[in-house]
């Protein structure tokens, strides 16, 4: 019966997985064959791509991310960009093997392969990141994600413990991996870089994305995910497009709310929230991928600092500037009155506090009154 | 505090009484035209006195002396009486002092202040004499240099050339007796202008190794050379023969000088084969044959024109140039008996008519000078409206084919010689005027070839054709390079700083009276019309380096993105044939394609 089902799903991921690759494929041959076109009627063939800037954001409250404007740039071949064209060519043709031979290519590996590319090889690793970043915007378009042009991100995703059961099908065996996240002792199960294949079971009530390796590893080795009934994924800062996409994937499948507990300063609203949230100002293309658009603030608010007497640094010059901008030129916090209320509050009170600042109450404070009292009201969390 | 001050000045005043009185004195002494010296009066002149370059006031004998050598240098006669009787008892103490003495306690001011330069200076001066010798004798010149070491600071200089020679008579005064020569008290474009250098090297010579000079000349074919050993007799700044023969030698006609010196020999831009180098630029007529220490063969100049260049004319005086000194004592030195014919005759560019506006100028200036005077009975006071009448009047520029500028043809030649660069650009301005004396411009530019291309622009700067090889930070000419925009001519240029690339700029600037920074002759003074004409004449070769810079740039441009587009279109074909599986004749008529499209659009 299980082998059954196993078998089911392998199908259904092996065809979900056919129908991604053909799309690409189909996309790359598509965009080849108008420049091929082109040529042949001796024109000169041109890419577009959309612009990415803030000036072609927006931010959409029905769809919950930021998005990628209408506006886009033309590159035409011409003498001074025949080179960036020759290598973003080759570097779509590397994208359609990777594809057609079922591998996949890290930003490093990319730039190796290029050293067989003759004069159209990078000389660094920054400059084959670029023409990556042009080329996953110039399929964006078509809804095509990096990561289905078999690019895949070098960082390491988060770390994951709780009431969860990953599906990790191996395509090659045809047998389904079944991940036991409440099963890795004190260790925690480790995000993968892809995780397009990946499904889910789970009876956990909601997921908490924490900031900290720290307060995640207090409430792992407590157990807090049995006692709450939840999944809790660690960050480590802004989270990775993989831990976001594993999150968003999460949500979707199951239908379950994400509650975000990050520190109280403008780093952790502004850049891991809202990243994690709506994604990221600079990579808008991908963000329709790449957030959790049903997430929802817990904490540290400001508010917190004061309901529960938090110890505080004051805000530095930097932390000011950015809270004043995330105001000023964010669409996502400009469309939303708690938000612009709370960072105003923060501002005024011109202090931060981290979320390990309850230490101050106990060291395990957080776990016997702070969350219990905080996911009792889930309603007061910051949208 | 500020007390304590001028009782110190006091206290050195009174220690040294005899110097400050001799110099007040003095002054009286030399001008009739001074007043009855009250002591702001005196101390005035106390003061400007102090101010000439020369001067060295902890020195009182020195003071002395070296008066007597500016007496000598203008050929002042100080006739006038002094009416202080102090001024009688001082004069007996005072007796002259030999210019050579002069020199030999102050050498550092002829160039012999260390040994590399001693060196360089004997072959400067010698190069000099010999170079004016020849042109002025229209003798296409040949110089033989040959500077040996007898011991490693000991050197024995011996320069030829095939000038016309000297007669035996005349050989020891030129030689051996400084501020000897015709060069002078004339208004022409010459090399040496003050006959103290070859004889100072003489004497510098003997002063450090105890040698005489050795002097060998030829007037003809027909007679045999005559060889003269030579001393100064230092006090009475005259020529003492120690020995004097008839001797054989292969050569025709010519001179040859021979100075065993105290010297060191070194390479480098203050070096005798820099200075060479840079004579040979400047006189594409001249052949040099060296030998020196270090190399083992003699390095050779070739001649790149055999046309000498065209004798500079001697010319009056301008009006304009001369200064109220200068003025005062040709007026007491003339023949003529009237202001007028003074003027008229002494004078380029004056005629009576012109003597006439002058008049009229004066009346406006506080009293009208009667120009049929008597030019030695004016007072002071008249010479000096006269004077200011003369600057306010305007008159025709000087006449200027007195100048003998090398040309752009010859210029351009010898900085292909030298430099053997990948372009020259030279430039010859017109003649223009300042202060009364005409002067002519030139400018020449060699670009690339072996030029090191990472340095600072090579400056070379020739005045009179005669290189100028210290203070080239003090010089108009190098100021007026920095001050060219270099930028716009497609050289980089740090501000404030000569130009940087494969580069070397030649300046010369040629007149019958080349204004210099000092009497050691290193840089040309900073007059407002010279430093425009050297600009104009840079910027005019700058503007044409530029257009060929722009031009070889523009095709290597061109030549690269040809190269660049051959480079990376087929790679363009080999993603396309990968991505849509094109057959090979596909790609190969698509990278056709490419290719045409690109160059065709390729405007540069």
């Amino acid at each position: 019966m299980a082998k059954k089902i196993a078998k089911s799903y392998i199908d259904r991921v092996k065809r979900e997985n056919a129908k991604r690759d053909k799309k690409t494929i189909t996309s790359i041959e598509n965009a080849a064959d108008e420049i091929y076109k082109k040529i042949m009627r001796k024109g000169k063939p041109m890419l577009r791509f959309p612009v990415r800037s803030l000036s072609n954001v927006s931010y959409d409250k029905r769809k919950g991310y930021l998005e990628i404007g209408k506006a886009r740039k033309e590159r035409t071949l011409t003498v001074n960009t025949v080179k960036g064209f020759a290598q973003t060519l080759r570097m779509m043709g590397l994208s359609r093997e990777l594809v057609q031979t079922n591998d996949f290519a890290t930003k490093r590996d990319v730039y190796y392969q290029s050293k067989n590319w003759a004069e159209a090889k990078f000389s660094e690793q920054s400059e084959s990141d670029t023409v990556m970043d042009d080329i996953e915007a110039l399929f964006s378009v078509d809804d095509v994600s990096r990561e289905q042009l078999r690019f895949v991100p070098d960082e390491h995703g988060g770390a994951v413990a709780g009431e969860l059961v990953v599906l990790d099908p191996d395509l090659d065996t045809g047998e389904v991996e079944r991940i036991d996240c409440t099963r890795f002792g004190s260790g925690a199960y480790s995000i993968p870089s892809s995780v397009e294949h990946l499904s889910f079971e789970t009876k956990a009530k909601f997921v908490l994305a924490i900031e900290t390796g720290g307060i995640f590893q207090r409430l792992q080795s407590h157990k807090f995910w049995k006692t709450a009934d939840c999944i809790l994924v660690s960050m480590a800062g802004v989270p990775t497009r993989s831990t976001r996409r594993f999150i968003r994937r999460l949500s979707d499948q199951i239908k379950i709310p994400v509650y975000a507990f990050v520190d109280c300063d403008p780093y952790g609203i502004s850049n891991i929230y809202r990243t994690l949230k709506v994604g990221s100002g600079n990579a808008a293309h991908i963000n329709r991928f790449f957030c959790v658009p049903s997430a929802s603030y817990l904490g540290v608010t400001p508010q917190d600092i004061i309901d529960y007497d938090l110890p505080t640094h004051p805000l530095k010059d930097v932390d000011i500037k950015r809270a004043k901008d995330a105001l000023k030129n964010d669409p996502f916090f400009q469309s939303k009155r708690q938000w612009r209320e709370a960072l105003e509050q923060l501002l005024k009170m011109g202090v931060r506090a981290e979320q390990q600042s309850l230490a101050m109450w106990g060291l395990n404070y957080v776990i016997e009154t702070y969350l219990p009292a905080k996911l009792a009201n889930s309603k007061k969390f910051l949208p | 505090m500020p007390r304590k001050k001028p009782q110190a000045s006091r206290t050195q005043a009174a220690s040294k009484p005899t110097a400050k009185k001799k110099v007040s004195k003095k002054k009286a002494s030399k001008k009739s035209t001074a007043k009855k010296t009250g002591t702001a009066a005196s101390r005035r002149q106390g003061g400007l006195f102090d101010s000439e370059p020369t001067a060295n006031s902890d020195r009182p004998k020195k003071k002395t002396a070296k008066k007597t050598a500016k007496k000598s240098i203008r050929k002042s006669a100080s006739t006038g009486q002094g009416d202080m009787a102090i001024a009688e008892k001082m004069a007996a103490k005072q007796k002259d002092i030999s210019v050579s003495e002069f020199f030999a306690k102050n050498r550092h001011l002829l160039g012999f202040d260390s040994p590399a330069r001693a060196l360089l200076t004997t072959v400067r001066e010698a190069v000099d004499n010999s170079l004016d010798a020849c042109e002025e004798a229209s003798v296409l010149p040949e110089l033989i240099i040959d500077v040996r070491a007898t011991e490693s600071t000991q050197h024995v200089v011996t320069i030829r050339d095939n000038g016309p020679g000297i007669v035996r008579e005349q050989l020891p005064r030129i030689f051996a007796r400084l501020l000897y020569g015709s060069k002078f008290h004339s208004r022409k474009q010459t090399r040496g202008q003050q006959g103290i250098g070859i004889s100072a090297a003489g004497m510098y010579g003997t002063l450090t190794t105890g040698k005489p000079m050795r002097v060998t000349s030829r007037t003809s074919r027909r007679k045999p050379a005559v060889e003269l050993v030579l001393a100064i007799d230092m006090a009475k700044n005259q020529p003492v023969v120690k020995k004097e023969s008839e001797v054989e030698v292969e050569w025709a006609h010519g001179t040859e000088v021979q100075i065993e010196l105290e010297g060191t020999y070194k390479k480098g831009k203050h070096s005798i084969d820099s200075f060479l180098d840079q004579v040979s630029l400047a006189n594409p007529h001249v052949k040099i044959v060296y030998s020196n220490p270090i190399d083992e063969e003699p390095i050779t100049w070739e001649r790149v024109s055999k046309v000498l260049p065209d004798p500079p004319n001697e010319i009056l005086p301008h009006p304009h140039g001369v200064e109220l000194g200068i003025l005062m004592q040709m007026m007491k030195e003339t023949s003529s008996r009237t202001v007028s014919g003074f003027l008229c005759t002494e004078f380029c560019r004056v005629t009576p008519n012109v003597v006439k506006k002058v008049s009229d100028e004066t009346e406006g200036l506080g009293k009208k000078i009667d120009t049929d005077r008597h030019p030695k009975r004016l007072s002071s006071a008249d010479v000096k409206i006269l004077h200011k009448g003369i600057e306010a009047t305007r008159m025709m520029a000087p006449p200027t084919n007195c100048l003998s500028p090398i040309g752009e043809e010859l210029m351009a030649k010898t900085l292909r010689r030298n430099f053997d660069p990948e372009l020259v650009i030279t430039v010859t301005r017109q003649p223009s005027v300042y202060r009364g004396n005409p002067f002519q411009v030139e400018a020449g530019i060699a670009w690339g070839g072996e030029l090191p291309g990472d340095d600072l622009a090579s400056i070379f700067r020739f005045a009179n054709r005669v290189p100028l090889q210290y203070e080239q930070g003090a010089c108009a000419i190098t100021q007026s390079i920095v001050g060219t925009p270099w930028k716009n001519y497609e050289i980089q240029q740090a501000r404030g700083a000569l130009p940087t690339g494969p580069l070397a700029v030649l300046v010369h600037i040629a007149s019958v009276w080349v204004p210099f920074t000092s009497e050691s002759k290193k840089a040309v003074a900073s007059y407002d019309e010279i430093l425009k004409e050297m600009r104009l004449a840079i910027m005019e070769a700058g503007r044409k380096l530029a257009i060929h810079l722009r031009k070889k740039r523009r095709l290597a441009d061109a030549e690269r993105k040809k190269d660049y587009i051959k480079t990376y279109i087929p790679q363009i074909g080999i993603a396309l044939q990968d991505i849509l599986t094109l057959s090979d004749t596909q790609r190969t008529k698509a990278e056709g394609n490419l290719s045409e499209v690109l160059e065709r659009s390729r405007k540069m």
